[in-house]
């Protein structure tokens, strides 16, 4: 497990040692578009990612899964901001004449979820946030979220922005043909065009650890032993 | 200081836990603030109205109300017109939304519509100077970001749990308002609303978390669960993405890093090996207890109280206690 550490600058999280990857969220939303271009036999995938020049392994790992253009937007380090980076995605995607465009339902570094239906205001298009399951046809798309103990079905037409949830489909490993593919596919790097920056972080901290391990008994036996102390110690019996 | 807004959120026509968070939260940052009105906002088919009382008990000061027959569901496009519509006229220096699933799809519409960054999942909430403040845990939980955020006004949602609904007693003054835009012109349509089981406790709200991993073999076996919660009356019973992708339980219950993130009182793990993605969805509970026949299970590292053994006999066991203790 990543214990992360704090940066000697105290608000940001010091990366020495950590690898990058795809969120996780992102790798449900190349999943969802790559099926979709399997299903229709038809269309052209294109991965956005704005960050420094890390993102474009990143971006090479969405290509040798199977997208077939990429491109980076490039900042120096990007913004806790999702109104600044939505911004700039929508600069690049307003004149991209497409269909779909997927977010995932949450970064796991910034876990803001903003980013997505923030892009779709920009944009002017209809949004699904947080989808479980998709199915389109006809132009049109329906889509189902979770909700606390419920789940809801919206339908809306396309073009339209929609953020994945874990459930529709579980990411594909790159195959040794698509990386070796990868390398041949575009990646083009442009300025990003960030909006202004109003939320920052100014600070991070490290949650208390968890002082656990005690084992307190084996087997059946172990139980009146659990619920004294659940009584006395933790008292939430 | 100037007025704080307040988004009520409502399913089914009932105002959700969350909405008393939110106009709670709204009525503290106020009060803490120099004072100043809460206004709050709740939309519905007709018939929700009555529930605006409710809202000043937790410290409205006026809430409108916006009835349409059309609105029995919520409604992405045309809470976030209606919403932004009242925050851009009505002056104010923060509008607070709930963290929750519906407040995470409307909060952010609402900002991009007036042009403002927001903050998401505030764990708290202070004015300073010219900035809003607040916490907001990040990389799943394993870092607390304290974060600033200037501009008017300042769209806030609150994880839902954080702030406790708290009376206020207020005799709110009701105002009614029609939608921003006519729901038949909204693009993303509200087909259906599926209730879980609403006698059930939602996993994000109860006091203990009862949850099952691989351990418990077949999906029959979390019946032995629904009996531990029963017994405490106050659980939810929740699941590991490996019992969610057997199918043996909706995707809904599963807790971790890419499902629902808890904080219970008690949060007990049966049969659960005690994956990362996993401890990123409950470490932050108040006690934890792992059942585990593996003596070596990381689940024990951060376990309070570990009990080594075969969950299917333990389980029952403790159900049976839970009972006799709840008698006494
Ligand atoms: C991108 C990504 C996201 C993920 N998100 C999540 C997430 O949100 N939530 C999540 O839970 N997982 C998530 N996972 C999966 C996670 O990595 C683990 O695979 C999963 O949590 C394991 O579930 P488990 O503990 O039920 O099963 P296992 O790891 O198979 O563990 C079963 C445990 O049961 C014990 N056991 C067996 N029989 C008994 C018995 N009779 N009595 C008692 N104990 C017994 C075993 O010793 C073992 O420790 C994610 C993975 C990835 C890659
Ligand atoms: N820097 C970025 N570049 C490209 N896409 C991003 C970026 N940040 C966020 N996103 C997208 O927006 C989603 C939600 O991110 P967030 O709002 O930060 O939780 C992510 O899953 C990505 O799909």
């Amino acid at each position: 497990e990543t214990r992360f550490k704090i940066a000697a600058d105290g608000r940001s999280v010091d990366q020495a040692g950590l690898k990058f990857d795809m969120s996780d969220f992102d790798g449900y939303a190349v999943e969802v578009a790559l099926r979709l271009k399997e299903k229709e036999g038809q269309g052209d995938i294109t991965v956005i990612s704005l960050g420094p020049a890390v993102v474009q392994e990143t971006l090479r790992k969405a290509l040798s899964m199977g997208a077939d253009r990429a491109v980076q937007l490039e900042v120096e380090s990007v913004p806790f901001d999702g109104l600044a980076i939505a911004r700039a995605l929508a600069a690049e995607l307003k004149d991209g004449g497409y269909d779909l465009i997927l977010f995932g339902r949450m970064s796991i570094d910034s876990s803001n979820q903003t980013v997505g239906p923030m892009t779709a205001e920009l944009l002017g298009l209809p949004c699904m946030t947080a989808a479980s399951s998709l199915e389109i046809a006809g132009g049109r798309a329906t889509a189902r979220r979770e909700l606390e103990g419920a789940a809801e079905i919206l339908e809306f037409p396309l073009p339209a922005v929609i953020t994945i949830d874990e459930g529709i489909a579980r990411p594909r490993l790159p195959s040794l043909k698509g990386i070796m593919g990868a390398k041949k596919k575009p990646l083009e790097v442009k300025p990003a065009q960030l909006g202004d920056v109003h939320l920052t972080v100014t600070q991070m901290e490290l949650p208390p650890e968890r002082t656990g391990g005690r084992i307190i008994g084996e087997g059946p036996d172990a139980v009146p032993e659990l619920v004294r102390l659940l009584r006395t110690e933790a008292k939430v019996l | 200081m100037a007025n704080t807004f307040a988004y009520a959120e409502t399913r089914a026509g009932e105002l959700r836990r969350v909405a008393l968070e939110a106009v709670t939260a709204a009525r503290q940052l106020a009060d803490a603030s120099g004072g100043g009105e809460v206004h709050a906002l709740i939309v519905g088919a007709p018939g929700v109205a009555p529930k605006a009382e409710q809202l000043g008990r937790y410290g409205a000061d006026v809430v409108t109300v916006v009835e349409d027959s059309a609105l029995d569901k919520y409604s992405p496009e045309v809470v976030a017109a209606t919403a932004a519509q009242l925050i851009g006229a009505g002056g104010y220096r923060v509008a607070v939304f709930s963290a929750s699933a519906q407040g995470k799809d409307l909060a952010p519409r609402v900002a991009a519509k007036l042009g403002v960054s927001m903050i998401s999942d505030a764990t708290s909430l202070q004015l300073n100077g010219d900035a809003v403040v607040s916490q907001h845990p990040v990389n799943t939980g394993k870092v607390i970001a304290k974060v600033n955020l200037t501009g008017s006004p300042a769209l806030v949602t609150i994880r839902p749990g954080a702030v406790a609904p708290a009376e206020a007693n207020r005799a709110a003054r009701v105002e009614s308002a029609k939608p921003a835009i006519d729901p038949a012109s909204a693009r993303v349509v509200p087909k259906e609303l599926i209730q879980g089981n609403t006698a059930q406790l939602d996993l994000g709200e109860a006091p203990v978390v009862v949850s099952g991993g691989r351990g418990l073999k077949v999906p029959e076996n979390f019946k032995l669960l629904e009996d531990l919660a029963a017994a405490f009356g106050n659980a939810a019973v929740g699941a590991t993405r490996a019992v969610t992708d057997e199918g043996w339980r909706p995707h809904s219950d599963q807790i971790g890093q890419t499902g629902r993130l808890v904080s219970p009182e008690l949060y007990i793990a049966a049969g659960i090996s005690g994956a990362i993605q996993h401890l990123a969805g409950m470490r932050t509970s108040r006690t934890i207890v792992a059942i585990n026949r593996d003596r070596e299970a990381p689940i024990f590292k951060i376990a309070d109280y570990g009990i080594v053994g075969d969950a299917l006999e333990i389980v029952p066991v403790l159900t049976e206690a839970v009972k006799e203790a709840k008698k006494e």
